[in-house]
C-alpha cells in the first residue's frame, strides 16, 4: 500500500487511498474547456474518424442539448457542463509494455498495483489514463484464436465493419441524456470480441484513471461475446481527490449470442467528488448467460443501472450489486431485466449500505413484455445503515404484460444490531473491527462471487471505508 | 493467581435497580455456580461483568488481579481474558467462524495490538483450530460456517465452548449453557468445560438445573435472590437446591422473598 500522502487541494477527503495525482505539463493534448460542435470536431479530428462517426457525434451532441436533466435520482444540477475537459491526452502512443509508458503515468499503475496483477492472473489489460489508453496487452495464445481486445478507438480503425455492425445499437445516442453526451465525446474504452467456442479462463481487465481537476472521462466500451464462447471482463477505476468534480460518463454496450456467458464486473473506487454517471446494457440472446457484478465505493453521486435484455428464450440474466454511500455521497444504483422472450430468467441481489450521512437507494426494473411467457425474475435487496444520519430507498419497478410468469422481490432494511456489536466485542473486537466486520459479513454473499483477488481487494476496500467509523 | 474480584456491585437496567450489592470473588482454579429463580439477577451479572453497554453499573467495582476493570468496554476486558458463553449466541451472517476467531484469537493474545495490525499466522492458527475442535468431537467444517447462522441449539453452546477453548480466559461465566439441550449435549458441552477448567481458569457457572454441576463440580455454590448472594455453600447447597426449590432459601432470607414479590407484582402492573 502507497505510504505517500494524498493531494494537499483537498484535506477534507480523508483516507481515500487514491487520491494522489500527477502532473498535466507534459500532456501531449488538452482540450479547450466547455462542450460545443467544435470540441466535438476537434475531437474527431484528433482521432482521424471517418465521417459517420463525426456526424454521429455532432447528432449526438444536439440530442444531448436537447434533453432536459433528469430530475430523479441524484441532484446532478450542479453540474457545470462548461467548465469540464472533454478530451485529454496524456501520451502520444498506447505501448505494449509497461516499460516504454511515460515514467510518470507508469507509476501511477504501479501504485495501483495494476502490472503485479497482470503477471499474475490477468489475461489482458488495458489502462486509460484520461481520455486514451496508454497501455494494451493480450496473452498470445487468445490474440491466435481471434480474440479482440483493444482500445475502441483502434477499433474502429482496425475493425471499422465488426465496430459499425454493434456499435451504437446496444445503447443508442438517444437512449438518455448521458448516453447522448458520451455518444458526443467518446474517447477510449475497451473493444472485445470473443469468437465463437473460445473460452477466455482468466479475466481481461481495464483500469480507468482519471488524473486532472475538472476532467471529463467518457470511456466508451463495446464487448461481443459469439456463440458459445465465455468471458470475463473486470474494470477498476480512481481519481485524485481534487476539490473541483469531475465527471465520468461512460457507454458500455455488450452482445451475448447463443449458449454465450459473460461477465462484466466493476469494482469501481471514485473519489468522493466524482459524478458517475453510467449506461450499461447487455443484450442476451438464446440460452446465453449474462451477468453483471457490480461494486460501487466513492463517488460523490453515482446513477448506474446495468441492464440485461433477455432477447430469446433461455436466455438468462444476473446482477449482483454492492453499494456503499458514506459521507457526502449518494448511490443510485439497481439494476434492470427486460425479458423480451418466453422462457427466460432473472436474478438480481444488491446489497447496500450507508454510513456517515451517506445516501443510497436501490432503483431497479423488472419488465415483461407481451409474449415473453413463461419467465421468471427475482429481485432481493437488502440495505444495512450505520448510523441515524445515513439514508436508505427502495425504488422497485415491475412492468408486467403477461400472466404466466413468476415474480419474487424482497427488500430488507437492517441496522447494525447492539447485540452483534456486544458479542463480537466481548471476544476481543474493538467496536470498529466489529462493525466492519458485520458490515464485510453483509456483504459476503456477492463478494464469494468475485475471483479471490478481487474479493480481497473489496474486502480491503470496505474495511477502509469503515475506519475511524467509531467515535 | 489470578483472581477476579466483584465487590458491591450495583447495577442497573434502563434505570430498573437489578443488582443491589453483589460481593464475589472468583479465582483461578476454582468452579462457582450460581444459582437462583427467575428474576433473581443471575444474567444481569453475567452481562455485567462482560461489559454490555445497557447493564449500567451504579456502584461497586470489578476487579481483575486487583485491576479495577469497572470503566473498560467488552473488548478491553475480553483481551484481560473475560470470557462470557452467552445463553443465546448471536448470530452473525456472512462472518466466517475461522475468520471471526482468527481476529478474536489475535487480540486476547496480543492485547495490545491496534486495528488493522497483521493477525496471527493462517497456519499456525488453523491447526490450533483443527486440535481444539477435534477435542470437542465438531466437525471442522464448521470453521467454514457463518457464525452460528443456522447452527442448532446445542451447536450454538457447543460453539461457545471452542471459542472458550481458542480464547484461553482467565475467568469463564457461562450463562445457561445447559439450557435447551438434552442430555447428549449437555455431557459434550460439559465435558468441554471440564477438559479446559483447571488450573490457569476459573469458572462461574449460572443454571437452573443440576445437570452441568454433575460433570462440573463447584466448590462454591451461590444462591441469589433480588439481586443479591443470599447464600454460599459446597456442592451440596446445589444439590439441595434442586431437589427442593427455592422455598426453604425464601424461608431464611424473608426480606429479600418480600422484596422478589413486591417487584414482581410491579412488573405485572406494568404489563
Amino acid at each position: 500500500m502507497s505510504t505517500e500522502t494524498p493531494s494537499k487541494a483537498e484535506p477534507t477527503i480523508g483516507d481515500y487511498q487514491y487520491g494522489f495525482h500527477d502532473s498535466t505539463d507534459n500532456y501531449t493534448f488538452k482540450s479547450r474547456k466547455g462542450l460545443d460542435h467544435e470540441i466535438v470536431r476537434q475531437i474527431s479530428a484528433m482521432k482521424n474518424e471517418p465521417q459517420w462517426m463525426l456526424d454521429f457525434r455532432l447528432k449526438s451532441l444536439d440530442i444531448f442539448f436537447a434533453r432536459p436533466m433528469p430530475q430523479w435520482g441524484g441532484d446532478l444540477d450542479q453540474i457545470d457542463f462548461q467548465n469540464i475537459y472533454y478530451y485529454m491526452k496524456a501520451s502520444d502512443r498506447q505501448e505494449k509494455s509497461w516499460d516504454d509508458v511515460p515514467e510518470e503515468i507508469r507509476k501511477t499503475y504501479d501504485r495501483l498495483g495494476i502490472p503485479e496483477a497482470e503477471k499474475q492472473y490477468l489475461a489482458g489489460v488495458k489502462a486509460q489514463y484520461e481520455s486514451e489508453v496508454v497501455y494494451g496487452s493480450l496473452q498470445e495464445d487468445l490474440a491466435r484464436q481471434g480474440v479482440l481486445f483493444t482500445d475502441t478507438d483502434s477499433a474502429l480503425r482496425d475493425h471499422p465493419d465488426l465496430f459499425r455492425e454493434y456499435f451504437g445499437t446496444i445503447i443508442p445516442s438517444a437512449d438518455n441524456k448521458f448516453a447522448a453526451l458520451n455518444s458526443a465525446v467518446w474517447s477510449g474504452g475497451s473493444f472485445i470480441y470473443v469468437p465463437p467456442g473460445v473460452h477466455i479462463e482468466f479475466p481481461l481487465q481495464a483500469y480507468f484513471r482519471i488524473n486532472s481537476e475538472n476532467m471529463g472521462q467518457f470511456e466508451r466500451t463495446l464487448i461481443i461475446v459469439d456463440e458459445g464462447a465465455s468471458a470475463h471482463y473486470v474494470e477498476g477505476c480512481t481519481a485524485p481527490s481534487w476539490s473541483a468534480e469531475s465527471l465520468h460518463s461512460a457507454v458500455v454496450e455488450i452482445v451475448v449470442k447463443r449458449k454465450g456467458r459473460f461477465r462484466y464486473t466493476t469494482i469501481q473506487n471514485w473519489a468522493n467528488n466524482v459524478y458517475n454517471l453510467v449506461t450499461k446494457r447487455a443484450m442476451a440472446y438464446g440460452d446465453s448467460l449474462m451477468e453483471w457484478v457490480d461494486g460501487n465505493l466513492g463517488s460523490k453521486i453515482t446513477m448506474k443501472y446495468p441492464a440485461i435484455y433477455l432477447m430469446e428464450p433461455g436466455a438468462r440474466g444476473e446482477t449482483l450489486s454492492i453499494a456503499f454511500a458514506n459521507k457526502g455521497q449518494h448511490q443510485d444504483a439497481g439494476a434492470k431485466m427486460v425479458h423480451c422472450a418466453p422462457n427466460t430468467s432473472s436474478r438480481v441481489i444488491s446489497k447496500s449500505i450507508s454510513k456517515g450521512g451517506g445516501r443510497s437507494s436501490y432503483r431497479g426494473l423488472a419488465k415483461v413484455v407481451k409474449g415473453a411467457t413463461n419467465c421468471k425474475t427475482s429481485v432481493v435487496c437488502d440495505a444495512l445503515i450505520l448510523d441515524s444520519a445515513s439514508r436508505s430507498d427502495t425504488y422497485p419497478y415491475i412492468e408486467v404484460e403477461e400472466d404466466d410468469v413468476t415474480i419474487e422481490h424482497e427488500a430488507s432494511v437492517s441496522k447494525i444490531a447492539e447485540e452483534q456489536l456486544f458479542y463480537l466485542m466481548s471476544r476481543g473486537l474493538t467496536e470498529a473491527e466489529a462493525s466492519a466486520m458485520i458490515v464485510t459479513g453483509f456483504i459476503e454473499p456477492l463478494v464469494k462471487e468475485l475471483p479471490m483477488e478481487y474479493a480481497v481487494e473489496m474486502n480491503k476496500l470496505i474495511e477502509l471505508q469503515m475506519e475511524g467509523s467509531v467515535g | 493467581m489470578a483472581t477476579l474480584g466483584i465487590i458491591d456491585l450495583q447495577v442497573s437496567v434502563e434505570s430498573k435497580p437489578i443488582l443491589k450489592g453483589v460481593n464475589l470473588e472468583i479465582k483461578a482454579g476454582e468452579v462457582h455456580a450460581l444459582m437462583g429463580p427467575n428474576g433473581s439477577g443471575k444474567s444481569t451479572l453475567a452481562y455485567a461483568l462482560a461489559g454490555h453497554p445497557k447493564y449500567e453499573i451504579t456502584g461497586g467495582s470489578i476487579e481483575i488481579d486487583g485491576t479495577d476493570v469497572t470503566g473498560l468496554d467488552a473488548n478491553e476486558r475480553a483481551r484481560l481474558g473475560m470470557f462470557l458463553a452467552f445463553q443465546y449466541p448471536v448470530t452473525i451472517p456472512g462472518v466466517r467462524v475461522a475468520d471471526f476467531l482468527r481476529h478474536a484469537v489475535t487480540n486476547r493474545r496480543d492485547p495490545e495490538r491496534k486495528e488493522g495490525e497483521n493477525l496471527m499466522p493462517m497456519r499456525e492458527f488453523r491447526t490450533e483450530l483443527k486440535e481444539r475442535m477435534t477435542e470437542l468431537g465438531m466437525d471442522t467444517e464448521f470453521a467454514r460456517r457463518y457464525l452460528n447462522d443456522g447452527f442448532s441449539g446445542g451447536e450454538k453452546k457447543r460453539m461457545e465452548i471452542l471459542q472458550m477453548a481458542m480464547l484461553k480466559p482467565k475467568f469463564a461465566i457461562l450463562d445457561e449453557t445447559d439450557s435447551g439441550l438434552d442430555s447428549d449435549a449437555v455431557k459434550v458441552v460439559s465435558e468441554g468445560v471440564n477438559r479446559l477448567s483447571g488450573p490457569e481458569m476459573g469458572v462461574l457457572i449460572i443454571t437452573h438445573h443440576e445437570r452441568l454441576l454433575e460433570f462440573n463440580k463447584p466448590q462454591f455454590t451461590h444462591v441469589m435472590l433480588a439481586g443479591r448472594i443470599v447464600e454460599t455453600g459446597d456442592a451440596s447447597l446445589a444439590a439441595e437446591l434442586h431437589a427442593n426449590g427455592y422455598a426453604t432459601v425464601r424461608e431464611r432470607h424473608p426480606e429479600e422473598a418480600a422484596e422478589e414479590l413486591t417487584e414482581q407484582e410491579k412488573s405485572l402492573a406494568s404489563v
